[in-house]
């Protein structure tokens, strides 16, 4: 999975370990119930990601009125990752995946050999199966919260989260 | 459920807020007037040949009084001055608070409680998060994004990209 780009729908997720901003691991388990996007991003207090939270923070309730819960990844530490979020006012939690590092990345296909997150989007259904899926062009480039509210209607849409043609089952 | 997906960045309506000759080439501006980019774009776009059409693209995180300003140049618009409020709010972006806003209600001769009430009505924070949608739809992030000749643009605009514009 790592070699091979993002995780692609119709692929149950990954176990993985992040943290919260508290210390509490986030796994596999919290993702169980409800439909979770996770944002990965390359760095805390980077330009580009200060607009891509941003904009995401300010559509939150339509995101919640979609059904969705949004999470920031990053490898960034977690003291990084709430500093990062006090300063830009943005509600949307942050999980760390400092240390091993990369571990939860890797396992959901998005590390890049940089040493940071892709600039990638994945949608994981109640049943921790992942139903969309966007990895943009290059880590410059913001995915809007279109894409997300695309991939999500995508996701409710009937005979979704079919594994991807080509892709492996 | 919210209807945020993609869409393409509508054509100008009789809502939008129009400026300059009818047969200029068309240029649409998503902006907020705390973002010192957008007032930077909006002077070089100036003295240009253009039909201008401004929308609003506040984000509150970004710009804490965004949505501010976007509402005082909606209460203003509706007593016809949208343009003139638009350019007072760009010209000192320091000055955002209610009574920098009030002050240039006051100079523009509005009724000012009349403007106060307006700013804050659902009706136009319906119409500012109008623009905000039409925007996000469109697949804008961030200020200023601007459309033109089927393309978009973000951020500073270089000599030659502006002099493309028309």
């Amino acid at each position: 999975m790592t070699d091979g780009g993002v995780i692609q729908p119709g692929t149950p997720a990954p176990e993985f370990t992040l943290r919260r901003g508290g210390g509490e691991e986030f796994t596999r388990a919290d993702l169980e119930g409800k439909t979770t996007v996770l944002v990965f991003y390359p760095f805390a207090f980077s330009p580009v990601c200060t607009d891509q939270l941003n904009l995401y923070d300010e559509v939150l309730s339509d995101f919640e009125a979609a059904g969705a819960t949004l999470y920031g990844v990053s490898c960034d530490a977690t003291y990084t990752q709430t500093a990062f979020r006090e300063k830009l006012g943005v509600r949307i939690e942050q999980l760390s995946d400092f240390e091993p590092k990369g571990e939860a990345c890797r396992a959901f296909g998005v590390y890049h050999p940089g040493g940071f997150p892709q600039r990638a989007l994945v949608i994981v259904g109640p049943d921790a199966v992942v139903q969309w899926s966007y990895e943009a062009p290059s880590p410059g480039e913001l995915p809007g919260a279109n894409l997300i509210f695309d991939g999500l209607a995508a996701a409710a849409a009937p005979g979704a989260a079919a594994p991807a043609p080509g892709s492996p089952a | 459920m919210s209807e945020l997906r993609s869409a393409p960045v509508p054509e100008p309506d009789a809502e939008d807020h129009l400026r300059g000759p009818a047969h200029a080439p068309l240029v649409i501006e998503y902006a907020d007037f705390e973002c010192p980019y957008c007032a930077a774009l909006s002077a070089r776009l100036a003295g240009r040949r253009l039909r201008r059409v401004f929308r609003h693209f506040p984000v509150r995180s970004n710009h804490p009084r965004a949505w501010a300003g976007a509402c005082a140049a909606e209460a203003a618009g509706r007593q016809g001055r949208f343009w003139e409020m638009h350019e007072l709010l760009f010209a000192d972006q320091a000055r955002l608070e209610d009574p920098h806003l009030w002050a240039r209600a006051r100079a523009l001769g509005l009724d000012l409680d009349r403007f106060d009430a307006e700013r804050r009505s659902e009706e136009v924070l319906a119409r500012v998060r109008r623009d905000f949608e039409s925007g996000v739809r469109a697949g804008v992030v961030t200020t200023p994004t601007v459309f033109a000749g089927g393309r978009s643009f973000t951020g500073q605009l270089d000599a030659e990209t502006l002099a493309a514009l028309g």
